[in-house]
């Protein structure tokens, strides 16, 4: 009787969790059904809501980003304040993952995307990332409704808003600028040594030659992650083959056989024989700090290593650091931007276009940009807002040809990004040109159609 | 189980039992059978699919492309860097590990005072996740701070460039890479060492108590020497022990990623690299989710070559 009851308890046992996990299943079932039912009714709900009459009440909006950093974490809860003063009624839930670049980031936003759970508007880069990614995917909505009414078509730079586009098309917000060609370096050994900084490659190697002889590093390199190596080659590309036919490698109009980009790699050669010897252990702010510190002259970064110097290691821009395009890059501007979109599936639509609405205003820009220490996207930001450096670089940027960065994934798919960082971590190491060549002319035609 | 065929008395009452003993283990099982056949088989078959198909871009799409992602792989210049890092660390990391562990046991088992002490001590480091280590030992390990501060103020003028050294002794031209061991990776096996030491003094540690004093005693008073009687007796009955931890330690450094990718990454001309941290890469940066697949089966299968033989032994001698 005993082994009796036990069986009956042990069935029922078992019956109870198969029930429970069949319950879970068929919740999940449920809530796929509901998200996918809501996501196809969404056009309705939203183009009603979209008109004057109606504006965004309540619901949420869900917010993804991977702006967890110091300065970047400051913009953004800048702006959801701006959100939340405008829209009180509408809940802002903000779905930031941490990981520079966004490496971590992407990775869980894809999944996301895939698995039919999007957020209601996600941060992405423009250029490739957007373009190749996500509108290729058919995932983000169209947004030139939005551009029109509000009339951003001519308060963002063309070439910008070609970066956001596909066919004429705009996908996504700007809302920053970071210029990847810069090379800070430090004024005092610069002052010290009676040297100028060079804007040419020719200036570029008289300067190292002469920091050499006094023993002093030349250029701070911290390539552990290989992008940082990579972002000087791209930038010895954009010096060597000028903005228009650096753009034509990322279209297959200019093959990376070229003898141009050859001459690029031979120089990015010979530029490595000046770097300080532990770069493979270093990070970008260990190579920024090398130059920080006196004991390198120059470091090749995006301006991001700007809002390292001034707000982390307390530098002033123009007295103790200085700046200038990285050499024969003077008018171009290498340009990384943060744009928002909206996926297809998005629950709350018209609260993420009122989101994006604040992203692209003049207000939005000057809140985010200035903790940020990028510039605005906007040509018609308040520039009293920003510091000596910024003010420089809104000049730079309304004239300058743009020019997509590869290393942070504007100028080609990610697929060739990763392929170009392999790449880049065994040339450094072996200096084998006609091997890399031949490897990034095999990314080129894999990836880039 | 016994009672079942305890006596011709109760037979029918006995089929009853046996019925329902039969039942409650299957029923008991049923949940988790269902959940790892769908969780860990289905997705491995899923991983398996993707990994021939043509989905190496963010959109997906599935058509059958054969062994192609396998020929990119073995072709790559990058995994076969790891294939070749993959074999150093696991031949550093086990031979090394067996070698401080037993070494701990002993001393730990030769009755010193504080013996509980010294076992936690060493038993510590398992209690650290592999992220921690990786963090720690790449500030210990660096070239410019680090222990070659130490070393430089002892007057040594060219201190070990560790994890940055790009060195592969001896440099046998193989494939597209240079075979031999990269120095780099000895840096790295050092750190999964002085984590997992601790645990095969631990193990070490319960065989040597299992060994009967008696086998030692007889083997002195036939004359043995001590070095005699560790050789000739403790060894031998050391190795079912030695197997599992082979077992154990094999499959942690065949799929080692998270110590790697805090301490070193991928390494300067990928010297550090492993599958691991290439699939990473490849698959959630690059997008290149049917090459990513395509690492994760070769994977699959390394640490099957290696475990699927010790099951069926192990298997036999049950049967046995």
């Amino acid at each position: 009787m005993k082994k009796l009851s036990l069986t009956v308890s042990a069935i029922a046992l078992t019956s109870m969790l198969l029930s429970a996990c069949g319950g879970n299943n068929g919740n999940n079932g449920n809530n796929g059904q509901s998200a996918s039912a809501s996501a196809s009714d969404s056009p309705k709900p939203s183009a009603s809501a979209s008109a004057p009459a109606s504006p965004a009440s309540g619901g949420q909006v869900e917010i993804f980003s991977w702006w967890t950093g110091a300065g970047e974490e400051a913009g953004l809860k800048g702006l959801i304040g701006l959100f939340s003063a405008k829209y009180p009624e509408i809940e802002v839930i903000n779905a930031a993952v941490a990981g520079g670049a966004g490496t971590n980031a992407k990775a869980v936003l894809a999944s996301r995307m895939q698995g039919g759970d999007p957020p209601d508007a996600f941060q992405v880069h423009g250029g490739a990332e957007l373009n190749t990614g996500w509108v290729a995917a058919d995932k983000v909505i169209e947004l030139n409704d939005l551009y029109e009414s509000e009339g951003w078509k001519d308060k963002f730079p063309k070439d910008l808003i070609d970066l956001v586009s596909k066919d004429g098309k705009a996908y996504s917000v700007p809302v920053n600028i970071h210029r990847g060609n810069v090379a800070f370096y430090n004024k005092k050994i610069f002052d010290d040594n009676g040297l100028k900084a060079p804007t040419t490659f020719d200036e570029f190697f008289q300067v190292a030659d002469a920091l050499k002889a006094k023993g002093i590093t030349p250029l701070a390199l911290g390539d552990k992650e290989p992008w940082a190596a990579t972002m000087v080659l791209e930038n010895v590309l954009l010096g060597v083959l000028g903005a228009d036919d650096y753009k034509k490698l990322w279209t297959n109009e200019l093959s990376f056989d070229d003898a141009k980009v050859k001459q690029s790699l031979e120089t990015f050669k010979k530029m490595l024989s000046y770097v300080n010897e532990d770069h493979a252990a270093r990070n970008w702010q260990d190579a920024a700090q090398l130059v920080a510190n006196g004991e390198a002259a120059m470091n090749i970064m995006g301006d991001w290593a700007k809002g390292y110097f001034t707000t982390d290691l307390k530098l002033e821009a123009n007295t103790d650091f200085g700046w200038v395009p990285t050499p024969n890059t003077t008018g171009s501007f290498m340009v990384i931007t943060d744009t928002f979109a909206i996926p297809k599936s998005s629950k709350n639509e018209t609260n993420a276009k009122e989101w994006l609405k604040v992203l692209g205003s003049v207000e939005g820009q000057d809140v985010f940009n200035p903790l940020k220490g990028s510039i605005p996207a906007r040509i018609d930001a308040d520039i009293s807002k920003y510091d000596v450096y910024g003010q420089s670089t809104i000049e730079d940027f309304k004239t300058a040809k743009l020019a997509p960065s590869m290393a942070h994934g504007s100028a080609a798919p990610e697929g060739f990004t990763t392929q170009a960082n392999q790449v880049v971590n065994i040339f450094v190491t072996n200096g084998d040109v006609d091997q890399a060549l031949k490897a990034l002319k095999a990314a080129q035609s894999s990836s880039i159609k | 189980m016994g009672e079942c065929s305890s006596g011709p008395f109760h037979w029918r009452e006995g089929i009853m039992i046996h019925r329902s003993e039969r039942a409650i283990p299957i029923l008991m099982l049923l949940p988790s059978v269902l959940a790892i056949a769908i969780f860990v088989y289905g997705f491995i078959s899923w991983t398996g699919y993707v990994s021939f198909t043509d989905w190496n871009t963010l959109v997906r799409t599935s058509h059958f492309i054969g062994f192609d992602n396998y020929k990119f792989l073995f072709q790559d210049f990058r995994f076969q860097s790891d294939l070749r890092n993959t074999l150093a660390f696991t031949v550093l990391f086990i031979g090394l590990t067996m070698l401080c562990g037993l070494f701990l046991a002993r001393m730990v088992d030769s009755k010193i005072k504080g013996e509980a002490l010294f076992r936690n001590i060493f038993i510590f480091p398992m209690a650290l996740s592999f992220i921690v280590t990786g963090v720690v030992w790449q500030w210990v390990l660096n070239p410019t701070t680090g222990i070659n501060l130490a070393l430089k103020s002892m007057g040594v003028s060219n201190p070990p460039k560790w994890f940055t050294s790009t060195l592969i002794i001896p440099k046998l031209h193989l494939g597209l890479i240079d075979f031999g061991l990269p120095v780099a990776i000895i840096a790295v096996a050092l750190a999964a060492v002085w984590q997992m030491s601790g645990f095969a003094m631990a193990m070490y540690l319960a065989g040597l108590r299992s060994i009967s004093e008696d086998l030692r005693e007889s083997a002195r008073i036939d004359g043995a020497t001590e070095k005699q009687v560790f050789r000739k007796i403790v060894l031998p009955q050391l190795k079912p022990i030695s197997m599992s931890l082979i077992i154990i330690l094999a499959h942690i450094s065949l799929k080692i990623f998270d110590l790697i990718y805090a301490m070193t990454g991928p390494g300067a001309m990928f010297v550090t690299d492993v599958p691991g941290v290439y699939m990473f890469e490849t698959t959630f940066r690059g997008n290149h989710y049917a090459q990513g697949s395509g690492i994760a089966m070769i994977m699959l299968l390394l640490v099957s070559l290696l475990i699927v033989p010790y099951l069926i032994s192990s298997f036999r001698k049950e049967r046995e």
